[in-house]
């Protein structure tokens, strides 16, 4: 998965026609009825919509987690739809980060050992890892919560933990999903902040899905869907 | 990678320290009950093996009937003395030969009385037996010709009936008739089959037959073929004696057997041997059942870590390293299962060493195989709760709730 000088001049995303079909005959339901969207280096998408929308499957199949039933999907200029699950693991592995809902941090595993776990699977050295993983903790302006487990942390904190495992790699997008989704408003509003800078100074490019639209306001780009469709793609004029 | 999936597991077994001692406990059971009963075996076999080689390997003993042991015919004629002493007659490179007939007998001295088995027999019967004097005299050949009222006592008999006191020149009552001791047997301990060789009352053979069996029958020959000379040989030659003296026509089968030491050996520690192998497979089911243990622990640490998996997943774990973490994890909680087994099973045959007087034989080979037994049970039950933590769709694992 070696990118080629052809690739640096592609969108980082683009999706053409994607659609998603769950069951069959009655009980076919399209999540997605045709998708057509680009993602540019840089850029801080909010994906935003009523529940059953489509924007999670949406985010699904940007993650590469899940695969679209017909359309075709680039990522760096590589076809994503060709993959098998091993390549799309590794190319997860090696361009994207995860923040979820639920933070999803391994319990009674301190900080540290949670943001190294995506090093272990790159086979960073551990010196190394320890290095980068406290790095990417002091980041999250979590620096001395090193050995704290989730328990020992209030939600805002695993998020913000669970956003350091996610750009501990260093990855080419971080997709989020609804990541202020279990948070109250201050800490809600302290998350997004923490992103925002992530996006401006460090230049990662963000995907999140959200249904709250005081979130979606610090997104560049604020995209709604509705029935499986793009209802409206607006950049965001609160944004510099 | 293998390094921190290994760091990984005992983390994960450290979290749960109750239900994965649990879990290994039927490996521990049946790696402890393996190591138990191979070690305990080969004692005994080594045990057998000394203490026939102990009595010498130029004995021979020559029984009525066709064989020692299981399917034994008892309806062959019992030998007579004259069956002895045509043997000592007339088969050379002989160094003694001994008759004896025994029968069970209450020895009394005084206010003590004591079941023991009484043999008659002659002078030779100690020489045959590589046994020794620990005090007094053997019968002299005027005491066995006449079949004098004398006896030489075990030291079992001794301890019973005289306690502390000097037995030599005491009276002793055996049947109806009183006995003068006249020679103490050193202390031979237990034989191989468990029984106390030192409770004996040895009588002169026709004082034997004359005022205790009351019959002139012969139970063994026991013979002791001369140093350098062929055992087989002399068994031959015994044979082709016996047949000849019992009267055996060529197409008819022996009626008594010649069994020298090695074939002894050959039917003891077979014996043993079987033993040890059908308690093993005992203790081998409950391996599996302990496999069966590990595969329900795995496939209950499979479903509550399904959030956990779809982490790993998601962020980059290939299926195979999903795989290798569980199926490690499994590995390690068998192999440590194995591990107590044998430190348990090797303890326990160090402490039953005591009890049961089998010598502590290390087998390296049993524990090494039951080792890897027990790390191959694990990858067994492991493979299935591994494979279906890998085979997780990560979108579904991340719902889990």
């Amino acid at each position: 998965m070696v990118l080629t000088e052809k690739s640096l001049n592609q969108p980082l995303i683009s999706l053409k026609d994607i659609r998603k079909i769950y069951g069959t005959g009655q009980a076919e339901m399209h999540a997605l009825r045709g998708i057509d969207l680009r993602i540019e280096e840089g850029d801080f998408a909010a994906i935003m919509g009523p529940s059953g929308s489509g924007k999670s499957t949406c985010l699904n199949i940007l993650g590469c987690l899940d695969t679209p039933s017909a359309g075709t999907y680039s990522f760096k200029g590589i076809s994503v739809n060709e993959l098998d699950r091993n390549q799309r693991t590794r190319l997860r592995r090696n361009y994207l980060g995860f923040v979820f809902q639920g933070y999803n941090l391994l319990s009674r595993t301190s900080a540290l050992e949670n943001i190294e776990l995506p090093l272990i699977y790159r086979s960073v050295p551990v010196k190394a890892r320890h290095y980068r993983a406290s790095q990417a903790l002091e980041k999250v302006g979590l620096k001395g919560w090193e050995k704290h487990t989730p328990g020992e942390l209030s939600g805002g904190q695993q998020q913000r933990v669970a956003i350091a495992r996610a750009i501990v790699t260093e990855p080419a997008v971080l997709m989020a999903d609804e990541p202020t989704g279990n948070l109250d408003t201050v800490r809600s509003h302290e998350i997004m902040e923490l992103l925002t800078k992530l996006n401006r100074e460090q230049g990662i490019t963000i995907v999140m899905v959200t249904h709250e639209p005081d979130m979606a306001a610090y997104a560049k780009r604020i995209i709604h869907f509705l029935d499986g469709l793009i209802e409206s793609d607006k950049k965001n004029g609160r944004v510099n | 990678m293998l390094w921190d999936t290994l760091i990984l597991a005992l983390r994960e077994i450290r979290r749960h320290v109750l239900r994965s001692l649990l879990t290994i406990l039927g490996i521990v059971i049946g790696v402890a009950s393996v190591i138990t009963m191979v070690t305990l075996g080969s004692g005994a076999t080594l045990q057998v093996t000394e203490q026939i080689s102990s009595l010498g390997s130029n004995l021979l003993m020559v029984s009525p009937g066709k064989r020692l042991g299981p399917g034994r015919d008892s309806t062959a004629p019992p030998f007579k003395l004259a069956d002895a002493e045509a043997v000592a007659r007339d088969i050379s490179n002989l160094a003694a030969v001994a008759p004896a007939a025994s029968q069970g007998a209450t020895a009394i001295y005084g206010n003590e009385n004591w079941s023991t088995t009484v043999t008659g027999t002659n002078n030779q019967y100690l020489k045959v037996r590589n046994w020794a004097m620990a005090n007094g005299r053997d019968f002299n050949d005027g005491e066995l010709r006449a079949g004098s009222a004398v006896c030489i006592i075990g030291d079992t008999v001794r301890k019973k009936l005289f306690k502390d006191q000097e037995p030599l020149g005491k009276r002793i009552r055996l049947g109806k008739l009183s006995f003068q001791v006249i020679g103490l047997l050193e202390g031979k301990g237990q034989s191989t089959m468990g029984m106390d060789q030192d409770d004996i009352v040895l009588v002169p053979i026709h004082a034997f037959q004359r005022r205790i069996s009351g019959n002139q029958d012969i139970s063994l020959i026991q013979v002791s073929v001369s140093d350098g000379a062929s055992t087989e040989k002399v068994q031959d030659d015994i044979e082709r004696l016996m047949r000849e003296r019992r009267h055996i026509t060529a197409n008819e089968e022996d009626n008594f057997h010649v069994m020298d030491m090695k074939e002894i050996a050959k039917m003891l520690t077979g014996t043993t041997q079987i033993l040890t192998a059908l308690l093993s497979a005992v203790a081998a089911v409950s391996l599996l059942v302990g496999g069966i243990g590990i595969m329900n622990i795995m496939l209950v640490s499979v479903t509550e870590r399904t959030r956990e998996i779809g982490v790993r997943l998601a962020i980059g774990a290939l299926e195979r390293e999903v795989l290798t973490q569980f199926l490690v994890e499994a590995v390690v909680l068998s192999s440590s299962g194995g591990l107590f087994g044998i430190a348990l099973g090797l303890s326990a045959c160090f402490a039953l060493k005591g009890v049961l007087q089998v010598p502590f034989v290390f087998n390296p080979g049993i524990v090494i195989i039951a080792f890897l037994f027990s790390a191959a049970v694990g990858v067994i039950f492991g493979y299935f709760p591994a494979l279906k933590a890998a085979g997780l769709d990560p979108i579904e694992a991340l719902r889990h709730e």
